[in-house]
């Protein structure tokens, strides 16, 4: 890890890109010298923003598998939790996802594709604007984003796409989600982006919303999430609707398992 | 950037930024292996492999080798994970057997198994044909990440693939007779060999001995079946891939015991609702905790089979 690391900083140390100062200079647990470009760029440069210790991100040390690394952010320290921004410091496509929690947690399971070893964030957005940053640092052989998507080696990918596989636990508050889809980033060779964007859960009897997620290149193949509503706990049915960026709808309603 | 590969830095380094950021150990000392040969049969010594993961510390040395001593010279099973490794066990045997290396048998094709090859390419190295082919589609692949985790024990080392095929049933070199056994499981192609004139079983990875299995290309149900083989055959004493010498067939016991309990632990993780990250939050058994690269193993078990399980059982939404 330290070698990689190494080698990436006095790579990106003769990089010319603008950097300007952020309006508020953090000091990066993790002194990667990358942090306040997204700070700017991805967060969109804001007046409020720390790094807080009750924004837990947890992933295996490396990378087992460069395409399905998996990764669990746990906001559920912070009141009032807006949106949660989950991104890398070092990939072609920095941005992993976004995460507005809305009835459920402030917590989320999600697997993303790693290039390198990189650390990765989780930026918190409480009610009253301010961002809480939280971090872990991962591991990987890499090559995870520029690669072709698996599913192209089965050629019958087309007719799963848009399948959701999953369940909920109404009691214990969760759900689990896996949308088929090959979430090509674009950075194949003559592959262009095929994506899904936006995916809601909405509880399937009142209609009433959720949880939203915004969805870019890094997230893995066949994006894989669990969300968590605490003890309060979810409806028996609860229904996924999404799109991805050529327009194929998603629409299912995953219910609680029988009882065994 | 992505094509800047440690292998090639090691290969040629010009920027000092590059060799300041290398780990100090890389070139505090010079690196040797220290490879010594404990008898465990008539003619058939193990160099017994740390019961770790890779590290730059243990320079890959986490895997048993066999050398057994024929007419022709030493047979050895399994090259280690470097060419100075390699190079390590060919001084082994000739210390024991003046003519050298008669010829090598490869059981699988993971790299701590067969990354020594070069040091013998002018003799016959036997193993299965898919074994041979495994090496050559995935050996580079396989390097990259030897060379990023073991660092400069791996100079000048390049994957060697078999060059000789296992096709019957037994091998005879020098004198000396070997049943051959082509299993699978552990990866797509393993070979088990069981010494005619001891029987001694050479078992590689199908069998590990307090130390964690692997499983990154494991068929759980074919390996188990692998077991069942290699149960019937009674060894007078198993040589397991990774961990001491078994006398009372507690490996063949322990590696179904722990394939079972992963197996059941992600089904059940999957009916939980669990995310990967979660599983690795859940304690290990007494039983395996004390194993060797634990909780690591484990953790990687996850990565290579919870994808597959989870979608098998997570019903379709309507
Ligand atoms: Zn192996």
């Amino acid at each position: 890890m330290r070698i990689t690391t190494g080698l990436l900083t006095a790579f990106f140390a003769t990089q010319a890109y603008a950097l300007d100062a952020p309006k508020v200079e953090l000091t990066d647990p993790l002194d990667t010298g990358m942090w306040s470009y997204h700070q700017i760029n991805i967060l969109g440069n804001p007046d409020k923003i720390r790094f807080d210790e009750r924004v837990v991100v947890k992933a295996p040390v490396a990378a087992e598998d460069s395409f399905n690394v998996p990764v669990l952010v746990d906001a559920t320290a912070l009141e009032d939790v807006k949106q949660m921004v989950f991104l890398v410091d070092y990939g072609p496509i920095p941005k992993i996802l976004t995460y507005w929690p809305q009835k459920a947690e402030p917590k989320l399971s999600f697997r993303f594709k790693i290039d390198q070893a990189t650390p990765v964030r989780a930026a918190v957005q409480t009610g009253d604007g301010e961002w809480h940053v939280g971090s872990t640092v991962i591991d990987a052989a890499g090559g995870g984003c520029s690669a072709p998507a698996v599913a192209y080696a089965a050629d019958d990918w087309e007719e799963h796409l848009g399948e959701v596989r999953g369940r909920v636990w109404p009691e214990k508050g969760r759900v689990r989600m896996i949308v088929d889809h090959p979430m090509d980033t674009g950075l194949a060779d003559g592959i262009p982006v095929f994506i899904i964007e936006q995916l809601q859960l909405a509880d399937n009897l009142s209609g009433e919303s959720l949880a939203r997620l915004e969805l870019h290149e890094p997230v893995n193949e066949d994006p894989a999430f669990t969300l968590y509503f605490g003890s309060n706990g979810v409806g028996n049915e609860v229904q996924v609707t999404g799109r991805d960026n050529n327009g194929n709808e998603i629409d299912a309603v995953l219910s609680a398992a029988a009882v065994q | 950037m992505t094509d800047l590969t440690k292998r090639q830095f090691l290969g040629a380094v010009g920027s000092t930024a590059v060799i300041a950021a290398l780990p100090k150990s890389v070139f505090a000392a010079p690196l040797s292996y220290d490879l010594a040969p404990v008898q465990v049969a008539d003619g058939i010594w193990m160099i017994e492999g740390r019961t770790e993961y890779f590290s730059a510390e243990n320079g890959g040395a986490i895997v048993n080798c066999a050398l057994i001593e024929t007419e022709a010279g030493i047979v050895l099973v399994d090259t280690g994970p470097s060419r100075k490794y390699g190079e390590a066990l060919l001084d082994v045997a000739r210390g024991l057997n003046g003519r050298g290396v008669a010829g090598v048998m490869i059981t699988h094709h993971h790299p701590d198994h067969f990354f020594g090859n070069q040091v013998f390419s002018d003799k016959p190295i036997h193993a299965l044909p898919e074994t041979r082919a495994l090496a050559e589609s995935q050996g580079d692949g396989f390097a990259d990440n030897m060379y990023r985790l073991l660092g400069d024990w791996m100079r000048g080392t390049e994957p060697a693939p078999p060059n000789t095929d296992v096709s019957s049933s037994v091998i005879s070199i020098g004198g000396r007779s070997f049943e051959t056994l082509p299993l699978s499981g552990h990866t797509g192609a393993d070979l088990a060999i069981l010494d005619q004139k001891t029987g001694l079983l050479i078992a590689g990875d199908l069998a590990f001995l307090n130390r964690a299995p692997t499983t990154p290309h494991a068929d759980l149900p074919t390996w188990r079946a692998a077991l069942d083989v290699l149960t019937e055959k009674n060894a007078s004493a198993i040589l397991p891939g990774h961990g001491p010498l078994d006398t009372s067939g507690a490996s063949l016991a322990q590696t179904r015991d722990y394939l079972d309990w992963l197996e059941a632990t992600l089904k059940q993780a999957a009916l939980d609702g669990l995310d990967m990250v979660e599983i690795m939050d859940e304690p290990l058994p007494d039983r395996f905790a004390g194993m060797g690269a634990m909780p690591q193993e484990f953790h990687r078990s996850i990565a290579h089979l919870y994808p597959q399980i989870e979608r098998d059982s997570m019903p379709l939404g309507q």
